[in-house]
Parts: structure tokens; C-alpha cells; sequence
């Protein structure tokens, strides 16, 4: 199979921005939006045809799905050791080229509508370009050094699209929180991959990732050294996974994502639902037979539990929360901690190889309708001129399509049938029952908690008080309705596409069965939390309030999200500033700076010393040139002899 | 003279043809019309470089007086294309200064009878050819330094580029003729062969060298540099610092790796002492430069010294980081020396101070100039990045960490000065900046070329695994 048609993908968009960047002042707004529109619709045609061609042509040899790597070596360090640039297609980076094309190319459709008389209109197609090239190239990596590069070029880009009103200090604020923890968390990933690198002797996903013909175990040798009670191979995918969980907003690197809802509201759907936030889960899957080979997938637990954690701890903040972006956003941090949930809970082999299934599963049914969701929030969001539900209320009047679209992704992420949600959680469901009980009942109640909040905000804005607005608020233009109708339509039809024909983790496809009591189970639990948010919000009554008050003390940790930020704050400014900061500081300023400072003194005098020696005088030039000459010779010839 | 001496003498021949060319166009076409050569000259010249990156094979002709391979048919290409950048960059100048002189033509004469002398030089296979390229490439110069007669400072930069260049080659004679006295031949492959280590053959070896050391400004033979480079035109002065500094640099390396390897015992100590110094001199004079030929001139002098971490080695990772840096050099200077042309064209200004605000007015020049300090001062991903790592590892792989390590402490020093040109585009501000001005088109390629050459170089690495193969040609 050529995949050589695959490099345009990414180029396109990197092609894009160089066009949008160089050109920004020349380009009208309209044409760039055009260009950029065009450009990732000829990526997503091309992703579709690979997918095509992967899936149903010529990916499979012998039933087990080929990994096809095309690749040029970038830098040598040993004849082992090197880091190569490439293309690595396999069933997950197929699939996510779809999931980043397609819901780029809605992002990018619906931006024209959204973004309509911003200054920095072409601007931002520029950023949007070069976020989805990031992307992409990050999907396609061959090897953990160039998936890292990608990674930080990702960072960047998400760091100018969430800055990207940089007049509003807020944005400001939360593109540098994003970036530093972020940051912070890639600081642990680089030195997993030292690490990795360093005792397996190759960056190459095919290399490390390599398993015996039976099945049973890696190729490669990890039992190397141990430290600390583990082996130092489970220690560099334990801070590889800081790195994805610091991508992902996993608990308790999270913070960052509620605030990064200051981007333009396409950007969140882009970078905050279906694309960035996954690329953790994405490594992890990237990685899986690690995970789950090294130390018998004890890296693979701390996925699952910290996952598992994250969903249950984002779930209960999203109920309290009034910012509609925040709860999605909170929402986001819960799904995704299923899908790591998934991972974690998943085997190597046939159908014990479920969760991973699911997880990429739920990876792309929860794309579309997270990204239907925001978008869907920005179309209100557009319409009333606030983030705040009680400044919404009753919309359903004014913007049918919207009311619709949303009501859709809605049930499909509570998990009603048939709505893609259900089928990808109930697997998700089913991997976790056979393998963790425990796990099991926390993602059930998740799903509970998740049907309740994501209603809560469906009665809250279309429903509920009859708000008056100043003015009447009405539906969004057709460029923006068209990404909701698709991805509404996708959030219906992506649930029956068979999964586990497709992406698996040994790669073998095998027949997935619907678990009818856990599903029904599943489905009850979904219903009972839509049933209370509908008697809750549905009509303007205050028994959700009386039920806050009930709860007083826990219902206000809630709100303020457990104070997490506080307590970030106290341990940065006051402990690690005031106690460890301001000390080196001094430190440094008195002697470091001074010994630097006073070595620099010392050349420029040194400099100044010396410059006698260029007299321009030609006859001193001639006269160094001979007596260089001779007293080289005398020092070489009669003193320095070996 | 049958076909193959003239398929392995071709760039040589095509370049003496569009000499005569030039010679036949000067006599014929009418003065009001002599603009029109420098169009023409151009054109040949990028025919000419183009025509060259057609493969040869090796070939030794003349019973071994001339050689070429593919290793020296690579460096001839990448002098090809750097000359083609400095025409480019100094195209406006000789247009708008020299034609109305009536001496634009010379100007292309003398630069290509000087790069026909590089070629000889290069493809030297004994000391005689060696020799007679080495003057040929030198003395067009001596007259193109002292091109604008009508300034004062380059007709003294004249003067002191011929003096100290017949010095230089005189002591260079006199030590070819010790090493025919110890040895018997003028022959590389010969003397190779028999050469050992006595004090005649050191001495005539040391006085060889100095000869070269001259033409790359090593210290202390440098003296010339700043002030040649100061008086001669800026394209002048950017052809001595690329062009006649990378082709001495390279052939002195095919020297000392073959002819001379028997002494090597003796020239790594020689090299590790020069090597230290001219990085140091070069550096700290450089600090305190204001004109920015001057500065420039320095710069060029410590980098040379970086080159000889490469020489030191004798290996074939040597001679492949060796040319590697060369080749990332020719695009980095002349991109920093295209950007000092273009505005001393327009303003007449060359003093640091002039640049301060530059950003602010001309930005895309100060990229320009930016992203050549920066490659200059090696910071990555630049291509001078990658140029300084491997001639550093080059050295550490042979043991010479302390050499690395103080040179280290130069890069240091180097990135202090190149950030305050950097600082004073960037970052000072000025109440009456160089206003807007838009370069001509031969300008504007050449620095495009420059900048197109520092992306690749540094971007693309199977270039760099290219010239590691070749360089086995010269390390058996």
C-alpha cells in the first residue's frame, strides 16, 4: 500500500498557514476563510480515502491489520539510537486522522459564521491551520521524539488560539495557565522518552511496541534495571503518562482546561472536545502493548485509576458549574477519564482486548458530540451574548436547529440508545465490569452524573424560565448550522459503525455483542439522572436550589471546583515563590549574576587591552606574520617535540 | 585533449568561457550599453552553476598535476553557488556605481579569474598547481579591494592585501621548496609517500602553512582581515570571508589529511594552539566593533577558528563536519553580509548604531539579519547550530575536551555580540531610524537564496549523510 499521499494531509494545513501567515495583511478575510475551508476539506477527503483504502482494501493481510511506516532518519546519535521523521499508519492513527479532519473541517466551516467581522479574522484561520498540521503530524509520529515535537508545536498553537483574544487579560491569563501546566507536565513526558530511549535503545513505536508471534509478551528486553521497587521502564511510562494526562486534563493536572474556555468558541470544539485533549489517550493507546507488557501492566492500573478518578471528580464539579463552556468542559475532563478508564482496564488479546476497542470508540463517537456541543453552545453563546445559564432560558423558541442539534448530542452522550454515546460507553461499561468492579460502578455512576448535568443544561437553556432578552435572539447563520446538522447526524449514525472490525489491539478484529443487562443497567442509571434534572429544571421552580442548600458545605466545594485553584496558588506563590524562589533568586542575582558579570567585565577590559595589537600599520602586521612564523617553529621544533 | 580531461575540466572550461565571453562583450558593445553585460554575466554565471551540479567522475589528468572527484566537484558547487550570492548581492552596487565607471565588467573578470584560481587550487595534485591557483585566486582581488579608487581607505586596503598576500606567499614558496628539498618531488602522491618528521620538513611544512593560514586569516596571520574587509567593497569583502576563506580552509584539510599526515604529530599541536588563539583574538576583538564590516571581519576570524576543531581530527567525520560547516558558513555570512550591502547601498550606512530600530522599519531584513546571527552564533534549529554540534563532536570524539570546552566559552563570548546587533534591530529605539526601502530583485534573491540555504542546511539531514559518504575519498 502507498502511503506517500498520506504526507499532504498535514501539509495542507502547514501549507495554509505559511499562505495565511505571510500573506495576512494582502488577504481579504473572505478569501482566507475560503482557503483555509478548502484547504482541510482536501485533508479530509484525503483521510477518507485512506481510511478507505487502510480499512477496506489493502490494510489487512492474513485478518491482522499492517502497520506501514515510511520514514527517514533526522538525526543520528548511534547506529541504534536515532530520531526519524515519518508516517506511521496503523488502525488508530487512520481513525484519528478522520476524527481531526472532520471535525477541523466543521470547526473551520463554522468559524466563518462565528468569527465574522473579527479583526484578526485571517489570523485566526492562519492559527487554525497550523493547530490542525500540529495535530495531525502528531497523529502520524513514528516515533515518541517526533510525536513530542508535534506535541509542543500542539501546545503553541492551542497557547495562540486560547490567547487568541489577547486584549481580554483573562484569555491572556488562561492561554499562559494552559501552557504551564501543560508545560509542566510535558517536563515529565521528555524525560520519560530520556528514559525510554535511553534503556530500550530506540524512540520507534514498531520497535517498542513489538510482540511475540504468540501474543504473550514484548520483544523487547525492559527487565533491564529497577528503581525503587519498579523497573525504570515502568517509571518512564508512568511520566510518559504525565505528559498525556497533563494533555488531557487527567486529575490533578485539570486545571487548566476550565479556564482555557476563554478561546473563541470554536477553538474549544476544536482543541478542547474532539482533538488536543485526546492526544493523551491517543499516546496511550499509541504505546498500549507497553503499558500493558512492562511489569504486568502496572502503569496500565495507574491509567485506569487516575482515569477512573478524573471522571468521577470532573462529573460532580460539572453539576454545580453556571458557565455553560465550563460544564462542557468539566464534562470533557469525565469522558476522557472514561476513555483512560478503558485503557486501563483493557488486555492485549481478541475480545479481552475490549477496552481498548471502546476507548478509541468512545474517543470518536465523543468527538462528535462534544464538538456538536460546543458548537451548539457557541451558536447560543452567539445569540444571547453570555456564557451565564441564568442569563439564558426558553431559546427553544428561537433557535430550533440549535435546540435540536444539542438535544441530540445531548442524549448521545447520557448514553441513550441509539444515539452513538450508548453503544461506545456500554463497551466501555463491559470492559470494566469484566476486569474491575470497582471501576465498574464508578464509571455507572458517572453516567448517571453525567445524564443529569448534560440535561441540567439542556432544560436550563432551552427550557425553564421564560428569560426577556433585549435583544430577540435568533438562529445562526446557515454556515453555522451546517456543522451542527452534520455532526448531529454524525452523533446518530457513529455508534453502528462496527468498531471492533476495525481498531483493536492486537489488531485483529473480532464481534463485539451488545451486554444486554449491563446495558440496560446503564441506560436506567442515564435515565433516572434525566428524569431528576427534568423535574429539576424543566419548569422555573426552586427545588434545585432548596436541594443546594440541603447540601450547603458540599454543594460550595463543588462550585469552586474542590479549590483546587486556591490550592495551586497557595502552594506556587507561597511556598514555591516565597520560601524557594525569592531566596535563589537572591542568590543568583549576588553571586552568580556577579561572578557572570564580573568574567564579562573582565573580557571587554581584556578587549580593550589588546587592541593596540591592530595598529593598521602594515609593516607590525608583516612583523607578527614572520615572528608568528619563527616562534611557532621554535616552540614545535625544539620544545614541543613527542 | 580528448572528451573525458574535458568532462572532468569542464567548470574550469566553461568559466574561461564566459571570461572570454565578457572580454569579447567589453570590446564590442557600445559603453552606453554596458549595463546589459552585468544582466548577461549574471545569467552565464547561473548557467555555469547550474551546469556544475551534473555528476563527474574521479579524474587525474596532466600526469597527475590535476585531480577532481566528487568530493572537490561537490566543494566547486557549493563555491558556484556562493559567488553566484555575492554577484547577486553586489549586482545593484556594480550597476549603480561601477557601469557608470565604465568598470563593471572588470568586476566580473576579476572575481572569476580569482574563482578560476580556487578551482586549480582545489584540484591541485601537486605543489605547482597548487601553487599557481593559489596566486591566481589571490592577486584579481588585490585589485578588486581596491576597486573604488576614488575612496581613500580602499585604496590602502589594497595596498595591505597585496603586501601581506605576497608575504603570505612568498613564506608558502619558500616552504614548498624545503618540502621538495627533504623530499625530492612536488608530487602529493609522492611526498606522501616519503615525507617524514625532521626540523626541514617541519619548518618547510610550518611555512607552507602560514601561507594558507593568510588566506582563512588565522591568528597570527590575520592582520590583514579587518581592515582589508573594511576598505574593499562589501560584496569584496564577502567574497574574501566565504569564498576565498572556504576553499583554503578545504584544501589546507586535504592537505594535512593526506600529503601531510605523516606530521600530524606535530600539526594537531600546532592546530589545537592556533585554534584556541584565533578563536580568542577573534572573539574579543570583535566585541568591540562598531562598523559592521569590521565586525563582521572578527566574526569571520573566530569562526575559522571553529573550523580547525574539524582539522584536528584528521577522520573522515573531520573532513565531513569540516566541509559541512564550510558549506553552512558560505549561506550564513552571506546572508549577514547581503543584509549589510543592501543597506549601505541605500543609506551609505555601516555603523551598528544605524541599525538600532531597524525592525521597526525594514522588517524583513532584520529577520534576514537575525536568522544569520543566530546561525552564526549557533543557536538551534539553525543550520549553524547543527555546523558547530558536529565540528564540536568531531573534536570530543578524538579527546580534545578541553579544546571543546573552551570553545564553548567562545560560542559564549560570539553570541554576546552577535545578540547586540540583534538588540539593537530588535529592541533600541531610534528617533530617526533607516527609513523603509525596498531592495532590488537581484538583491532580494540573493538573500533569499541565503535564507532558503540556512533552512535546508539545518532542516535536511541526508545532506549532511551525503558529505559524510563523499568524505571517505579522502580518508582511506
Amino acid at each position: 500500500m502507498d502511503i506517500s499521499y498520506i504526507l499532504f494531509i498535514p501539509l495542507i494545513p502547514l501549507a495554509v498557514f505559511l499562505l495565511l501567515g505571510i500573506g495576512y495583511q494582502k488577504i481579504k478575510p473572505t478569501v482566507s476563510g475560503y482557503i483555509g475551508v478548502a484547504g482541510l476539506a482536501t485533508s479530509a477527503a484525503l483521510s477518507y480515502y485512506a481510511a478507505y483504502q487502510y480499512f477496506f482494501v489493502s490494510g489487512k493481510v492474513d485478518g491482522v491489520y499492517q502497520t506501514i511506516v515510511e520514514k527517514t532518519v533526522w538525526m543520528n546519535f548511534t547506529d541504534t539510537l536515532h530520531i526519524d521523521m515519518g508516517i506511521l499508519v496503523d488502525p488508530i492513527s487512520i481513525m484519528m486522522l478522520v476524527v481531526v479532519t472532520t471535525i477541523s473541517l466543521m470547526v473551520h466551516i463554522y468559524s466563518r459564521g462565528y468569527m465574522h467581522g473579527d479583526t484578526g479574522y485571517t489570523k485566526f484561520f492562519a492559527f487554525l491551520s497550523l493547530f490542525s498540521f500540529s495535530m495531525l503530524g502528531l497523529v502520524l509520529a513514528t516515533n515518541l521524539f517526533q510525536i513530542y515535537i508535534f506535541w509542543e508545536l500542539v501546545g503553541v498553537s492551542s497557547y495562540l488560539l486560547i490567547g487568541y483574544y489577547y486584549t481580554k487579560t483573562s484569555a491572556v491569563a488562561a492561554a499562559k495557565k494552559a501552557f504551564i501546566v501543560t508545560r509542566f507536565a510535558d517536563f515529565g513526558f521528555l524525560i520519560g522518552i530520556l528514559i525510554v530511549g535511553y534503556y530500550a535503545g530506540t524512540f520507534d513505536f514498531e520497535t517498542l511496541n513489538a510482540v511475540n508471534p504468540e501474543g504473550e509478551g514484548l520483544l523487547l528486553n525492559w527487565a533491564s534495571t529497577s528503581f525503587m521497587g519498579l523497573s525504570v521502564i515502568t517509571w518512564g511510562l508512568l511520566l510518559i503518562f504525565m505528559g498525556g494526562a497533563g494533555k488531557s486534563a487527567m486529575f490533578p493536572l485539570h486545571i487548566w482546561l476550565p479556564d482555557a474556555m476563554e478561546g473563541p468558541t470554536p477553538v474549544s470544539a476544536l482543541i478542547h472536545a474532539a482533538t488536543m485533549v485526546v492526544a493523551g489517550v491517543y499516546l496511550v493507546a499509541r504505546l498500549f502493548p507497553m503499558y500493558y507488557f512492562v511489569e504486568d501492566g502496572f502503569a496500565l492500573n495507574v491509567v485506569a485509576y487516575v482515569g477512573a478518578f478524573s471522571s468521577l471528580f470532573a462529573a460532580i464539579i460539572a453539576l454545580t458549574q453556571t458557565d455553560i463552556k465550563r460544564v462542557l468542559a468539566f464534562s470533557t475532563m469525565s469522558q476522557i477519564g472514561y476513555m483512560m478508564l478503558a485503557l486501563g482496564v483493557s488486555s492485549y488479546k481478541g475480545h479481552e482486548g475490549v477496552g481498548y476497542m471502546a476507548s478509541m470508540f468512545h474517543l470518536f463517537t465523543h468527538a462528535m458530540f462534544k464538538a456538536l456541543l460546543f458548537l451548539g453552545a457557541g451558536s447560543v453563546i452567539h445569540a444571547v451574548h453570555s456564557n451565564y445559564l441564568k442569563d439564558m432560558g426558553g431559546l427553544r423558541k428561537y433557535m430550533p436547529i440549535t435546540n435540536i442539534t444539542f438535544l441530540i448530542a445531548a442524549l448521545a452522550i447520557a448514553g441513550v440508545p441509539p444515539f452513538a454515546g450508548f453503544w461506545s460507553k456500554d463497551e466501555i461499561l463491559v470492559a470494566a465490569f469484566e476486569k474491575n468492579q470497582l471501576l465498574y460502578f464508578v464509571g455507572l455512576f458517572v453516567a448517571g452524573l453525567t445524564a443529569f448535568y448534560m440535561f441540567r443544561l439542556y432544560f436550563g437553556i432551552f427550557w425553564g424560565k421564560n428569560t426577556k432578552y433585549k435583544h430577540e435572539p435568533h438562529e445562526s447563520p446557515m454556515s453555522m448550522a451546517f456543522p451542527l446538522l452534520f455532526l448531529a447526524f454524525m452523533s446518530i449514525v457513529a455508534g453502528f459503525i462496527p468498531f471492533s472490525e476495525f481498531v483493536t489491539a492486537d489488531k485483529v478484529a473480532f464481534e463485539a455483542h451488545l451486554n444486554l443487562p449491563l446495558a440496560a443497567v446503564a441506560v436506567g442509571t442515564g435515565l433516572v439522572g434525566i428524569i431528576i434534572a427534568w423535574i429539576f429544571y424543566k419548569k422555573e421552580n426552586d427545588l434545585a436550589e432548596r436541594f443546594a442548600n440541603a447540601f450547603g458545605i458540599f454543594y460550595k466545594w463543588t462550585f469552586h471546583k474542590f479549590y483546587f485553584d486556591e490550592i495551586y496558588m497557595f502552594v506556587t506563590k507561597k511556598i514555591v515563590f516565597n520560601l524557594i524562589s525569592t531566596p535563589i533568586a537572591k542568590f543568583d542575582k549576588k553571586y552568580v549574576d556577579g561572578t557572570m558579570e564580573g568574567i564579562g567585565n573582565k573580557t571587554v577590559l581584556i578587549s580593550e587591552k589588546i587592541k593596540g595589537l591592530q595598529s593598521g600599520r602594515l609593516q607590525d602586521y608583516a612583523m607578527f606574520f614572520v615572528s608568528g612564523v619563527v616562534f611557532i617553529a621554535l616552540i614545535f621544533i625544539y620544545l614541543w617535540t613527542n | 585533449m580528448n572528451l573525458n580531461s574535458f568532462i572532468a575540466m569542464r567548470q574550469e572550461i566553461f568559466l574561461l568561457t564566459i571570461l572570454l565571453l565578457l572580454i569579447v562583450g567589453e570590446i564590442f558593445i557600445h559603453k552606453n550599453k554596458k549595463e546589459s553585460l552585468v544582466h548577461f554575466a549574471l545569467f552565464l554565471f547561473g548557467i555555469h552553476t547550474i551546469i556544475g551540479f551534473f555528476a563527474i567522475e574521479e579524474t587525474s589528468l596532466f600526469g597527475g598535476m590535476f585531480r577532481t572527484n566528487t568530493l572537490i566537484h561537490f566543494f566547486k558547487n557549493a563555491l558556484n553557488v556562493g559567488v553566484l550570492i555575492v554577484l547577486l548581492q553586489s549586482a545593484d552596487w556594480i550597476q549603480e556605481k561601477m557601469v557608470p565607471l565604465n568598470k563593471g565588467t572588470e568586476f566580473f573578470m576579476l572575481l572569476f579569474s580569482s574563482l578560476l584560481g580556487m578551482y586549480f587550487m582545489i584540484s591541485a595534485g601537486d605543489f605547482l598547481m597548487f601553487y599557481l591557483g593559489l596566486e591566481l585566486s589571490t592577486l584579481p582581488v588585490a585589485a578588486l579591494v581596491a576597486w573604488e579608487t576614488s575612496k581613500r581607505i580602499s585604496s590602502e586596503a589594497g595596498v595591505k592585501f597585496i603586501l601581506s598576500a605576497g608575504l603570505a606567499s612568498g613564506a608558502s614558496l619558500f616552504g614548498i621548496s624545503l618540502l621538495y628539498a627533504a623530499t625530492g618531488s612536488i608530487y602529493f602522491a609522492d611526498i606522501s609517500t616519503v615525507l617524514t618528521s625532521t626540523n626541514l620538513t617541519l619548518l618547510g611544512f610550518l611555512l607552507f602553512f602560514a601561507g594558507l593560514a593568510f588566506k582563512i586569516s588565522l591568528v597570527p596571520f590575520h592582520f590583514w582581515t579587518a581592515d582589508v574587509y573594511e576598505g574593499a567593497p562589501i560584496g569584496v569583502a564577502s567574497y574574501l570571508s566565504v569564498i576565498s576563506k572556504g576553499a583554503a580552509a578545504f584544501i589546507l584539510m586535504i592537505l594535512l589529511f593526506t600529503v601531510l599526515k605523516p606530521l600530524m604529530h606535530v600539526w594537531e599541536n600546532i592546530i589545537y594552539v592556533i585554534a584556541l588563539a584565533t578563536m580568542f583574538i577573534g572573539n574579543l576583538f570583535a566585541l568591540r566593533q562598531q562598523n559592521m564590516k569590521r565586525f563582521l571581519a572578527f566574526s569571520s576570524i573566530a569562526q575559522a577558528g571553529f573550523i580547525l576543531l574539524g582539522l584536528i581530527t584528521g577522520t573522515q567525520l573531520g573532513t565531513a563536519t569540516v566541509v559541512y560547516f564550510i558549506l553552512v558558513y558560505i549561506f550564513t555570512n552571506l546572508a549577514a553580509f547581503g543584509v549589510v550591502q543592501a543597506i549601505a547601498l541605500q543609506t551609505g550606512k555601516e555603523n551598528r548604531d544605524d541599525y538600532n530600530g531597524l525592525y521597526r522599519t525594514n522588517p524583513n531584513l532584520s529577520l534576514v539579519m537575525m536568522l544569520a546571527l543566530f546561525s552564526l552564533a549557533g543557536i538551534p534549529p539553525v543550520a549553524g547550530f547543527f555546523g558547530k554540534f558536529f565540528l564540536f563532536a568531531a573534536a570530543a570524539s578524538k579527546g580534545y575536551y578541553l579544546l571543546v570546552f573552551l570553545a564553548v566559552v567562545n560560542v559564549t563570548i560570539s553570541l554576546y555580540y552577535y545578540l547586540l546587533v540583534v538588540r539593537a534591530m530588535f529592541i533600541r529605539k531610534n528617533e530617526n531610524p533607516i527609513p523603509f526601502f525596498k531592495s532590488k530583485i537581484y538583491m532580494r534573491l540573493g538573500l533569499l537564496l541565503t535564507v532558503l540555504g540556512i533552512l535546508v542546511l539545518g532542516l535536511y539531514s541526508p545532506l549532511y549523510d551525503y558529505i559524510f559518504e563523499l568524505s571517505t575519498l579522502f580518508n582511506k
